[in-house]
């Protein structure tokens, strides 16, 4: 794979995208995916380089996971800013979900799941004594691999399902719906259906909406695990943009198995790797590093597509 | 790296911590002593006043405690969760009462003379020590033993006909064998009365017992084996049918070997279900104090016969003894239960 | 186009089975057959047995109060209705079901969501034996234990909610009523009711569970966003179930509840109606034309139990195919 960057540093990266960033408006994701990894990702519009304060955001901090005796994580620790996407590859069974599972505290639904280590948010940790874990859930959202719209309930109370579920009263619903549905790019095709079921959507179409059911409680990080791994291509650049959008207001953190994805929506990028035993971080950087300019053989090889 | 594995451990922060495990334990302490102490001081009075407010102060406690410590919404849910902890434990004491009860008014009767003797000399009023049941348990082994050979091959064959044959009508005999299986007692006993003694001119007996039983046995046992043999692996069956076996061969050989210790627990768990059957037997056997060893003809006890005939005799060694035999019968549904557990487990064991 | 293309049309494959098959095809076929034909012989034969009893009284056999025999001295003519019984029975069933429920559901979702692991197997165990106890064990255990505490408990209930009208005594005999025979009912049908509920309950995809847990849901307002909705068709189903148990539930509710023939709203006074109580009831002495009655009785009862649980089984069918 050929690359202009091979002996730039990261400051060089960095200038340059930001360089790209007045030039080149948002790319078409189509056009992206004709291209070299390393160009996506750089071509694309960057939130990098936000100063990365460690009291704002999410951070992992040696997170390290069990099932039973099973060692799947070890020592885990990244930063997840504000205003950033953050895209964690790496071939199946590396611990990527576990990883992000860990973030919100699903883990635990697991009956033999074990943890070590702290996840910090807004540098408190959300595993210490104490914690109302269901608000830690609210501030930290979470998308699913498979669409799964609530199907008792209709589009309108899909999305406002997380007021109802804590128990949280608002003022104007309406609004809150509207803007939900806008940001998650839903809006003009459900805006005259709202009391039609969430069943009733297609497969991309119930992603988004389970996508505006995350943001009515307005989290900070929202975690996607394979957000498009069950859509068509149509749907799934729909919801890449839907993703650009939130990065704005929020931090995003999404696995995925497609690179080209990663390339395209992330600020940076952790690589996942794991040998036989448990899943480590082999490296994180930012996006274009990754794919232009890895520090590690094992990250060249897996983003140039020799294995996994 | 393998130095910081070595110091990190599995942990599990979400369990409770003992600081949590406290305040629980004071929150339950709490709700205990407010319990005695409104009890005591108020006209409320005994157990069920006690219960009573022992449900809604643990109610109100947990309910406070989270709205102190957390909020609104987890309020709710402490409250529903001691709701859902009050079910089930409605639910096991409502058994330890009836087996504790069944223990305590049925064991003093009990010793092995009374399966040596029948009730043919003895009043029901006389002290247990004299008489028996031994006609109950020929009468129980008769008409259960009849009820099983008959109902055993037809729920199989049901069983068979809707997962193997899966014939014309596998639907329709699955949804009415579903549909007996809600068939009162009663109305099994009225149906062998009607066919079997008015139409065919019998009279009571061990046998027209055996046959409403066999009604209320056959959805039992054809429900069970249908569950056991959709659990057989179909490439199974289809490895038989491979070879050039017929379907026959297939069933036989293969399927029914791999099915055998689910289908025992299906004809056990269906004795059980019958073996207590009271209604269809005060309409079918006629019932009887001595021994009688013809179950085709002659009236005939049964377990579930004997307590309903001292029940309804009243007195007080009548009731003793309708204790002891529901103590008995108790035995005997456990042992049947326990077997049936048994099979079950080591159909489970063996995948 | 000019081409002309020829699509054979499919081959018909058929089976000729080897004699041994046929055989084995017929006889299990038979056997299939005679336990869904069992059902219809039981209808037949109470119809053909009832139907003298059941045309002369016309509909009065299912709305009137009398169950008389003809006392020919007198120049009384019999006349049979189960209407009181049949009414005492839909309450007795109501009762229970108000009861029991609650408590199963309860308990179902402990065992589905509450329970620590080390608990759930023992409870399974408890609500499966309590399925296995024989009507007769809950008649006795009635009568001589819970009888005591719950005429108190009558007691209570009247003098505190005494002006509803449900709970108005019209004589002070808190012994064998509807109340009672629903307490007992509500104990022998929760082990159904608990099992069918906590089947559909594990049926609930995790998925949903999950995403409301993901939206900061608690347990229970998960519980109540997902497996309620998902579950709602089961646990009416084995209500249902349960409500078809207990109308046709016979000695046990025989030795708790007192059979009178009216209709009385009073739960709590001795006064109640069951057919099948009644049927053994007035089966030890009845003569032919009674008999008839009686297996007309138990047609009514038959028809009433089948028609619930047919519509319980729909129900469940239907939810668990979702």
């Amino acid at each position: 794979m050929s690359n202009q960057n091979e002996s730039g540093n990261r400051e060089d990266n960095m200038s340059q995208m930001t360089g790209k960033q007045t030039s080149t408006s948002r790319p078409t994701p189509a056009s992206g995916a004709t291209r070299s990894l390393g160009d996506v990702a750089s071509a694309r519009t960057v939130n990098a380089g936000k100063p990365n304060s460690g009291g704002s955001g999410l951070e992992a901090r040696g997170v390290h996971a069990w099932f039973g005796k099973k060692h799947v994580l070890e020592d885990i620790s990244m930063d997840f800013a504000t205003g950033t996407v953050t895209a964690l590859i790496g071939p199946s069974g590396c611990g990527k979900s576990t990883f992000i599972r860990t973030l919100n505290r699903m883990h635990e639904f697991i009956p033999t799941a074990a943890l070590a280590g702290q996840v910090l948010l807004d540098g408190k940790d959300v595993y210490e004594p104490g914690v109302d874990v269901t608000k830690i859930r609210l501030k930290v959202g979470m998308v699913f691999q498979k669409p799964n719209p609530f199907p008792s309930m209709t589009i309108k109370e899909n999305v406002l399902s997380g007021l109802k579920l804590s128990q949280i009263k608002i003022e104007n619903s309406d609004e809150l719906l509207e803007s939900c549905l806008k940001r998650a790019g839903l809006w003009d095709e459900v805006k005259d259906r709202l009391n039609e079921y969430g069943g009733s959507l297609s497969g991309g179409q119930q992603q988004r909406l389970c996508i505006a059911r995350s943001l009515a409680v307005s989290p900070q990080v929202l975690l996607m695990d394979e957000p498009c791994s069950a859509l068509d291509p149509g749907s799934t650049l729909r919801i890449e943009e839907t993703i650009r959008e939130l990065a704005n207001t929020m931090s995003v953190v999404i696995v995925t198995h497609n690179m080209q994805q990663a390339a395209r929506v992330s600020d940076y990028t952790g690589f996942f790797l794991s040998d036989g035993g448990p899943g480590r971080l082999v490296e994180s950087a930012t996006t274009v590093e990754i794919f232009t300019n890895p520090k590690q053989k094992r990250t060249e090889d897996y983003v140039s597509g020799r294995f996994g | 790296m393998s130095q910081t594995t070595l110091n990190v451990k599995p942990e599990h922060p979400w369990k409770l911590t003992p600081k949590d495990l406290v305040t629980d334990l004071l929150g339950a302490l709490f709700t205990l002593l407010s319990t005695l102490a409104i009890v005591g001081f108020s006209p409320l009075k005994g157990k069920l006043g006690f219960a009573l407010t022992l449900i809604v102060m643990a109610i109100v406690t947990a309910t406070v405690m989270s709205w102190i410590r957390l909020d609104r919404k987890a309020a709710v849910n402490s409250s529903t969760t001691v709701l859902v902890y009050i079910a089930a434990s409605f639910v096991i004491m409502a058994l330890a009462s009836v087996l504790y009860e069944i223990i305590r008014l049925g064991a003093p009767g009990f010793s092995l003379s009374i399966f040596t003797k029948d009730m043919s000399e003895t009043a029901s009023d006389m002290p247990l020590t004299e008489g028996g049941l031994l006609h109950a348990v020929i009468g129980t082994a008769y008409i259960v033993t009849f009820a099983t050979l008959i109902a055993t091959p037809i729920g199989i064959l049901t069983a068979l006909y809707i997962v193997e044959v899966k014939g014309r009508f596998a639907g329709t005999v699955r949804f009415f064998v579903q549909a007996m299986s809600g068939v009162p007692s009663i109305v099994a006993g009225l149906f062998i009365f009607a066919f079997w003694m008015i139409q065919l001119g019998n009279s009571y007996s061990g046998i027209a017992g055996g046959f409403a039983l066999t009604v209320l046995m056959i959805p039992t046992v054809a429900r069970t084996a249908e569950e056991v043999l959709k659990l057989i692996p179909q490439d199974l069956r289809e490895a038989g049918l491979a070879l050039g076996a017929t379907q026959w061969r297939t069933v036989a050989m293969v399927v029914i070997p791999a099915a055998r210790s689910g289908l025992i627990t299906a004809v056990i768990l269906g004795i059980a279900r019958v073996v207590g059957e009271t209604a269809p037997l005060l309409l079918t056997i006629g019932g009887a104090d001595a021994i009688n060893l013809n179950p085709t003809a002659g009236n005939m006890s049964a377990f579930p016969y004997y307590v309903w005939k001292n029940l309804l005799i009243g007195s007080e060694n009548a009731i003793s003894r309708a204790w002891l035999g529901v103590f008995v019968l108790m035995i005997l549904v456990l042992i049947f239960f326990a077997l049936a557990r048994y099979f079950g487990a080591a159909k489970g064991s063996r995948k | 186009m000019q081409e002309k293309k020829t699509i054979p049309s499919p081959r018909k494959i058929t089976t000729e089975p080897r004699f041994t098959d046929k055989v084995f095809r017929g006889v299990v076929t038979s056997g299939g057959l005679i336990a869904g034909l069992l059902l219809g012989l039981i209808g037949f034969f109470l119809v053909f047995n009832g139907f003298e009893a059941m045309r002369s009284a016309g509909l009065s056999f299912l709305t009137g109060f009398d169950w008389v025999d003809a006392i020919p001295e007198n120049g009384q003519a019999a006349s049979y209705g189960i209407g009181a019984m049949l009414y005492g029975t839909i309450v007795t069933g109501i009762l229970a079901m108000i009861m029991g429920v609650p408590v199963a559901v309860g308990t179902a979702l402990f065992l589905s969501y509450y329970a620590p692991e080390w608990i759930k197997k023992p409870m399974v165990v408890v609500v499966d034996v309590m399925a296995a106890i024989p009507s007769i064990v809950y008649g006795l255990w009635g009568y001589f234990v819970l009888m005591p505490h719950a005429e108190y408990w009558a007691k209570l209930i009247h003098k505190y909610f005494g002006f509803i009208p449900f709970f108005d005594m019209p004589a002070p005999v808190f012994t064998r009523s509807p109340f009672i025979a629903g307490l007992v009912l509500a104990i022998m049908i929760i082990p159904i009711v608990t099992a069918v509920s906590r089947e559909v309950f594990a049926q609930t995809p995790l998925e949903r569970i999950q995403a409301a847990y993901a939206l900061g849901a608690t347990k229970w307002s998960m519980i109540k966003a997902v497996v309620f909705p998902y579950g709602r068709g089961g646990v009416i189903g084995g209500a249902m179930l349960g409500l078809g148990r207990a109308l046709g539930e016979t000695v046990a509710v025989y030795t708790v509840l007192n059979l009178v023939y009216d209709i009385r709203i009073e739960v709590l006074l001795s006064a109640g109606g069951s057919v099948a109580s009644m049927i053994v009831n007035k089966f030890g002495e009845a003569d032919p034309v009674e008999l008839q009655a009686l297996m007309g009785a138990g047609f009514v009862l038959f028809m009433v139990t089948l028609l619930v649980n047919f519509l319980a089984n729909y129900i469940i069918n239907k939810t668990a195919r979702e």
